[in-house]
């Protein structure tokens, strides 16, 4: 799928994940159990129960239409934009429900950031693009600080040193790679707990994927990463933590070098021996 | 599958496209294709004959309008005349006896007029224009009065018409307008300098006029301009609050389905209904101001709204919804979402169906009929709530007159509305263009 597999031969593999399975951190920051999500009366997704470990890299895969977007989508409520969706059971951050009626979606998003599967940056220039989310979350006090985030997060980004010279120029006149970067900067700006990734690489080159997983792998230190990816040698190079999704339950989940070397279930077996998906 | 790759195909066996039917039935297309370009080239060539035709027949009409045959009068502004008792007061001075300065000196340009038919017949050759000319320049400044002055003034409409040549000088003197002296004076006259042709500056900055060589269009473009102007500050806002709404923030359930329906159909409802809409309510009900601008753009709003909302709706729809994911996905409320991002994004669309819209208003007449805009005005409005006349309008009403120099006067304004029209819709595009180019 996507190439992943011409992928290997140019990309050497970051390495580091496989032997890092088992340093899965212990802490949980979001727990889901008994999600169901349901489009009109069509039910996507039946009953989800997953705990996402903090600071760790969580991988969903899982063939198309198996639900892994739609339960990614539940984790910032960007599901509340379909009119027809519906989301049951309970999705708890730092043990709190966010599906609760007090909850403010705006600052539940803020927590938890977003990168899309197409690079989506805003048609403004990059520094605005950066800027955008700490403004609108009052998150500086004068220009300087703002300058200082809008460089922080590019550099955090890796980004900084290819943006630098044309900070004003429009953030749409990058190429694919960069774009997405600079996407993952915008979502790092707003200093969220968590990042979603919803296959943050499907539409890039491979060097330019290659990039982007490294920046995944750096940025596990300090945020709780969960992407969804349909490659398998990028969940098991970027993941500690994988879960299979498949028609809409949650087959298998665990430790990725584990769900990659010794899967438990038939369907596991099968798909990330690429007998179906 | 294998079969097919291990056995060659018989030599005998031709496939099934060279065969003559295939060859037969290619040849059929390729005649279609071709017949189907030339009906697409025969329309654009008819198309382009419609609007050259429709453009020089206004163009050979009008622009006769733009110029006009002025008359150079000297003239003593006799005390005794204008003011016996030197009050200098403006009533008296206001109704003085100009008519008589300006007929004195035209018969005295000519030797040979004595009789009162000939002087009636003389009197003809020049404007009332020049009365109201004298009139102005002396209430203007009343210290003048007993000097003599100099004011130009517009000929009578027949000389003017007989100088542009759409009077026949060959035609017997009883089947026209102008007697033979008449043209014998006339001509003396343009011989001896006095009648000389100028600019029409009576034509763009005049109201209207029941003397034809006085009448122009200012009063009409400045009744459309703030009809516009009243059109445009209701309807933009509505139509874009309306289409945002819709658009981006409506439960898509019955209700709102039914709305966009209405809306469509709304914008197809003939304008007279909404003129008739306008008189009942704005006037009738309301008793709003007969002949204004602001029950006129009131009712052309009514109109132009459906329109801006449609075109919006398809601006808001065309922006991607990855920036609404996007601006969602840093913890815009949706609100941020659509106003910061998605509507400066539409604003382009939006803006050039509002011009279109705003275009098809400047042109409506019928509605405007329903609201006593077509009334005679002869002052120019100074506000939204005088009484006003509108370009269509005016159109209207000179193409309805009886005199042969409206014909030219309609042309003329029509040419003005077609330049207003085009001027907006070449707006649009490079609106549209401009703002595109930023993203």
């Amino acid at each position: 799928m996507n190439g992943t597999n011409q992928m290997d031969a140019i990309v050497k593999p970051i390495g580091t994940s496989m032997a890092d399975a088992d340093t899965i951190n212990s802490d949980i920051k979001i727990t889901a159990s008994g999600v169901k999500v349901y489009y009109g009366d069509n039910e996507a997704l039946h009953g989800v129960d997953i705990n996402i470990p903090a600071r760790t890299v969580t991988a969903l895969i899982g063939p198309s239409g198996c639900g892994k977007s739609t339960f990614l989508r539940c984790l910032n409520r960007m599901n509340d934009t379909i009119d027809i969706c519906r989301v049951e059971g309970d999705i708890l951050l730092d043990g709190e429900d966010i599906y609760k009626s007090s909850m403010d979606v705006v600052q539940l998003r803020a927590r938890v950031g977003m990168v899309f599967q197409k690079p989506n940056p805003f048609p403004k220039s990059i520094f605005e693009n950066i800027a955008y989310g700490p403004k609108i979350h009052g998150l500086f006090k004068d220009k300087a600080e703002l300058e200082g985030i809008v460089q922080g997060s590019l550099e955090r980004a890796g980004l900084w040193n290819e943006v630098k010279d044309r900070l004003h120029e429009p953030g749409t006149g990058l190429s694919g790679g960069q774009q997405q970067r600079l996407c993952i900067a915008r979502a790092i700006a707003v200093n969220p707990d968590v990042i979603l990734m919803d296959e943050p690489c499907s539409a890039l080159d491979p060097i330019a994927t290659a990039k982007v997983e490294e920046l995944i792998d750096e940025l596990r230190e300090n945020y709780t990463i969960v992407i969804v990816t349909h490659s398998m040698q990028q969940a098991a190079r970027v993941s500690q933590k994988t879960a299979f999704f498949h028609l809409g339950d949650l087959v298998e989940q665990g430790p990725t070098s584990d769900i990659f070397t010794n899967p438990q279930d038939q369907r596991t077996q099968d798909y990330i021996t690429g007998r179906f998906g | 599958m294998t079969d097919l790759n291990t056995s060659p195909v018989p030599s005998s066996v031709t496939s099934v496209h060279a065969t003559d039917a295939a060859r037969q039935r290619l040849n059929k297309r390729k005649a279609a294709n071709k017949r189907f370009r030339l009906y697409g080239m025969a329309g654009v060539v008819i198309a382009i004959a419609a609007l050259v035709m429709l453009l020089s027949t206004l163009v050979v009409q009008g622009y006769s309008a733009f110029y006009t045959h002025t008359m150079e009068l000297t003239i003593t502004l006799e005390q005794d005349v204008l003011d016996r008792n030197n009050t200098q007061d403006p009533e008296i001075l206001a109704r003085a006896n100009y008519r008589k300065l300006v007929k004195n000196e035209v018969y005295s340009l000519f030797d040979d007029v004595t009789s009162r038919r000939d002087k009636r017949a003389v009197s003809a050759l020049i404007s009332n224009g020049a009365i109201d000319a004298l009139r102005e320049a002396v209430l203007d400044d009343p210290t003048i009065i007993g000097s003599t002055i100099t004011i130009t003034a517009p000929v009578s409409d027949d000389i003017d018409m007989l100088l542009k040549g759409h009077i026949d000088r060959n035609v017997e003197e009883q089947l026209r307008r102008v007697s033979d002296r008449q043209i014998a004076w006339t001509d003396s006259l343009v011989e001896r300098g006095i009648i000389k042709r100028a600019f029409n500056t009576y034509f763009f900055t005049q109201g209207d006029s029941r003397e034809p060589e006085l009448a122009g269009i200012w009063g009409a473009v400045k009744g459309s301009f703030y009809t516009m102007v009243v059109t445009l500050l209701i309807s933009f806002p509505v139509a874009v609050g309306a289409a945002v709404y819709l658009e981006e923030f409506a439960a898509k359930n019955r209700f709102t389905a039914l709305v966009e329906v209405n809306i469509n159909n709304l914008a197809a409802v003939p304008s007279i209904v909404f003129g008739l809409l306008g008189l009942a309510i704005f006037l009738n009900f309301f008793e709003m101001s007969r002949s204004a601008p602001l029950v006129g753009g009131m009712v052309l709003a009514l109109m132009t709204v459906p329109t801006i909302i449609i075109a919006a709706r398809a601006a808001l729809k065309a922006v991607p919804p990855s920036i609404r994911e996007a601006a969602l996905g840093v913890g815009a409320s949706p609100m941020q979402a659509v106003f910061q991002h998605v509507l400066p994004l539409a604003m382009p669309g939006i803006l050039t169906g509002t011009i279109l819209g705003l275009a098809q208003a400047l042109g409506e007449t019928a509605p405007l009929l329903m609201i006593g805009m077509v009334a005679f005005i002869v002052d120019i409005p100074g506000g939204i709530t005088d009484p006003a006349s509108a370009l269509p309008v005016q159109i209207y009403l000179w193409a309805d007159s009886p005199e042969r120099a409206f014909v030219e006067k309609t042309s003329g304004a029509i040419i003005v509305l077609l330049v207003f029209l085009i001027t907006m819709n070449a707006a649009a595009t490079i609106l549209r263009k401009r703002l595109e180019r930023r993203w």
